[in-house]
């Protein structure tokens, strides 16, 4: 069912879509405001003054000004902690999804004793909540000098993330026909090879999904981060955004500027990857 | 979903064929070295993602139960064992229990205010009408922004002063201004109100899918046969939709029992120690972490965890097991 998900979806049953009722529109557009408006009004926010702020909460910018903006992004750590969020987002992913198909594939296309209980196995860490895990995850860490190092959030993300992943990419694995597998190994392919030249491009769809998944979880974490990178040179954006709104806290303009451009990324990323995130999250309840 | 989950289930697929009717290979290989080969594949392709699993995700919880029996300062290894003292400190501890009162409004209040919002949004956005894809896209906004940037927007909107007070004054609702982040009775509603802002549109997602699952040949019988559109809601999509509604509402309580971010950053640290805004997590977080009272604080973990354990399973065996088949539950079809 998994696999459904990130499949394109059959064109069946298409119908010309047509305008709806006043009615549906006015409520489509009272939901759309309610979902965007905090929104917009901070990245609108991060255009004024702060006593203009202070002396008319729910004002529109007059005149605009762009200094908050030029001022976080030329002044503060907003650079250097984009790039230690796009490190750490990245390493994640690529684990994930390397250590994922990996375990995937075995899980889906061996018959072996054990197999299933393998698979109960990882999938038991879905009922293992990561923020119970901290402190002892913190302990640990310490324990082997991991703390403030990429590795430090990269590792216990990449472990967390696994058990979704294996979930949403064995059923799709296990879809590939037998045939293909067959037909490499009349051709002197052994399974490995069958992993690499036809499983890996034809599951790249499923594989998009995992690591949009993981790349989002790890982009927006908070809590590890927090613990586990005590250095502000190694700090992510959502740390970066919580320092600056708490250090400045009477520059209400310079934190909304700030707190729309941590935002920027992940809008972007969404709009373009819509698609995979929604399609992933709905595959992976279906598991 | 039952057939397509049979022709995908893996186990189905492997068997399909006995082994011994398998292509020969280049050269035929005898069947204890052909068999050795493919254990040492299972083993090497295993073997990292089990290790960092098992690091990283299984023996931590083990030394969160180890350390809870110990009073410790996080320095050297533990050696003041207390038995189970810690956990029967932090039952007494009121703002332990606050914070336990919190998880549950937050349990209930996600379920009750989510629920009907997130299925109705759905029915609505599921209509065919031009523009629906942008609608759809706007109402999951919420939901990808990192969780500390929610925390910090809120904040902003909510001070004192700010823009929600100012909105309601102008509407002539003054007098429903609150402190809403700072008065000890307000300010859990607050932010399970920020929270709902926050993750309905994770439910509306995923009842979409749910919808779309639904066959158009069923819905369009119901039409010929004369039904409106609230009867064809009422009698087969709703009944239809039963397994997803309950595989969200099992992410939901998981998540509100944890929850953490948008309450560690919309709540004023003050108000949190006195109990009114803290939840399970940012009091393990506040106790362990950062007053340094380690065993106290891994205590709490190993409550947070079992209570999570025992949701998540007791969800598990009375109304998830035909919706999620083979996830978490081992019986599974071969």
């Amino acid at each position: 069912m998994a696999a459904n998900a990130v499949l394109p979806p059959p064109s069946s049953n298409r119908r010309p879509t047509s305008w709806g009722s006043p009615l549906t529109y006015a409520l489509a557009f009272a939901i759309a405001a309610v979902s965007i408006a905090p929104v917009v009004y901070v990245i609108v926010g991060g255009f004024r003054t702060t006593p203009s702020i202070v002396a008319n909460p729910a004002g529109l910018p007059d005149p605009w000004v762009f200094d908050n903006y030029a001022r976080v992004l030329t002044q503060s750590d907003f650079w250097g902690q984009a790039f230690n969020s796009a490190v750490i987002a990245l390493g994640t992913t690529l684990a994930v999804v390397v250590l994922g198909v990996c375990a995937a594939f075995v899980l889906a296309r061996y018959t072996f004793r054990g197999r299933e209980v393998l698979y109960t196995f990882f999938t038991l860490g879905l009922l293992f909540p990561a923020g119970a895990a901290i402190l002892p995850l913190y302990l640990m860490l310490r324990d082997l000098n991991l703390v403030n190092s990429y590795f430090a959030v990269i590792l216990p993300q990449v472990a967390f993330a696994l058990p979704l992943t294996i979930v949403i990419l064995r059923p799709f694995l296990a879809a590939i026909p037998r045939e293909l597998e067959d037909a490499a190994a009349i051709d002197g392919t052994g399974r490995l090879g069958f992993l690499w030249l036809i499983v890996l491009p034809l599951s790249r769809p499923a594989l998009v999904t995992v690591g949009i998944l993981a790349f989002v979880a790890s982009w927006n974490a908070f809590l590890l981060p927090l613990l586990v990178l005590s250095d502000s040179s190694l700090h992510t954006l959502p740390l970066g955004v919580q320092n600056f709104s708490s250090q400045y806290t009477s520059d209400t303009a310079g934190i909304l500027a700030f707190t729309s451009l941590a935002m920027l990324p992940a809008l972007l990323f969404f709009t373009f990857a819509e698609k995979q995130i929604v399609g992933g999250l709905q595959g992976a309840i279906k598991g | 979903m039952t057939s397509i989950n049979q022709t995908l289930d893996p186990a189905g697929g492997a068997s399909a064929s006995p082994a011994g009717l398998r292509p020969a290979r280049r050269r035929p290989f005898s069947r204890a070295a052909e068999n050795r080969r493919k254990w040492y594949e299972i083993i090497g392709l295993t073997t990292p993602a089990i290790i960092v699993y098992v690091m990283f995700v299984l023996v931590p919880m083990g030394f969160a139960v180890y350390y809870s029996l110990f009073r410790w300062r996080g320095v050297g290894p533990p050696t003041e064992f207390v038995g189970l003292d810690n956990y029967t400190l932090a039952f007494q501890d009121p703002i332990f229990l606050d914070a336990l009162r919190n998880n549950a409004i937050i349990v209930v209040g996600s379920l009750l205010i989510q629920g009907p919002i997130a299925l109705a949004v759905a029915l609505l956005l599921n209509r065919r009408f031009r523009g629906r894809t942008v609608f759809r896209l706007l109402v999951f906004v919420p939901y990808v922004l990192a969780e500390v940037t929610v925390g910090i927007m809120w904040k902003l909107i909510l001070t004192d002063g700010g823009t929600v007070d100012a909105l309601l004054r102008s509407l002539g609702l003054g007098s429903l201004v609150q402190a809403w982040l700072a008065d000890l009775n307000v300010v859990i509603w607050t932010l399970l109100l920020v929270l709902t802002w926050k993750y309905v549109g994770f439910a509306i997602i995923l009842l979409l899918a749910g919808l779309s699952n639904v066959p158009h040949e069923l819905t369009e019988a119901a039409e010929i046969d004369g039904a409106n559109w609230w009867q064809i809601q009422r009698h087969i999509t709703l009944p239809l939709l039963g397994p997803t509604i309950r595989i969200w509402m099992f992410l939901s309580i998981i998540g509100s029992l944890q929850v953490f971010d948008v309450i560690w950053v919309t709540s004023v640290p003050a108000v949190r120690s006195l109990g009114a805004s803290a939840t399970m997590a940012t009091y393990m977080v506040d106790n362990g972490f950062f007053a340094r009272l380690w065993g106290y604080g891994n205590a709490v973990a190993v409550i947070l965890f079992v209570i999570s354990f025992v949701a998540a399973l007791l969800f598990q065996r009375f109304l998830l097991r035909r919706d999620i088949e083979g996830a978490i539950t081992t019986r599974r079809v071969n």
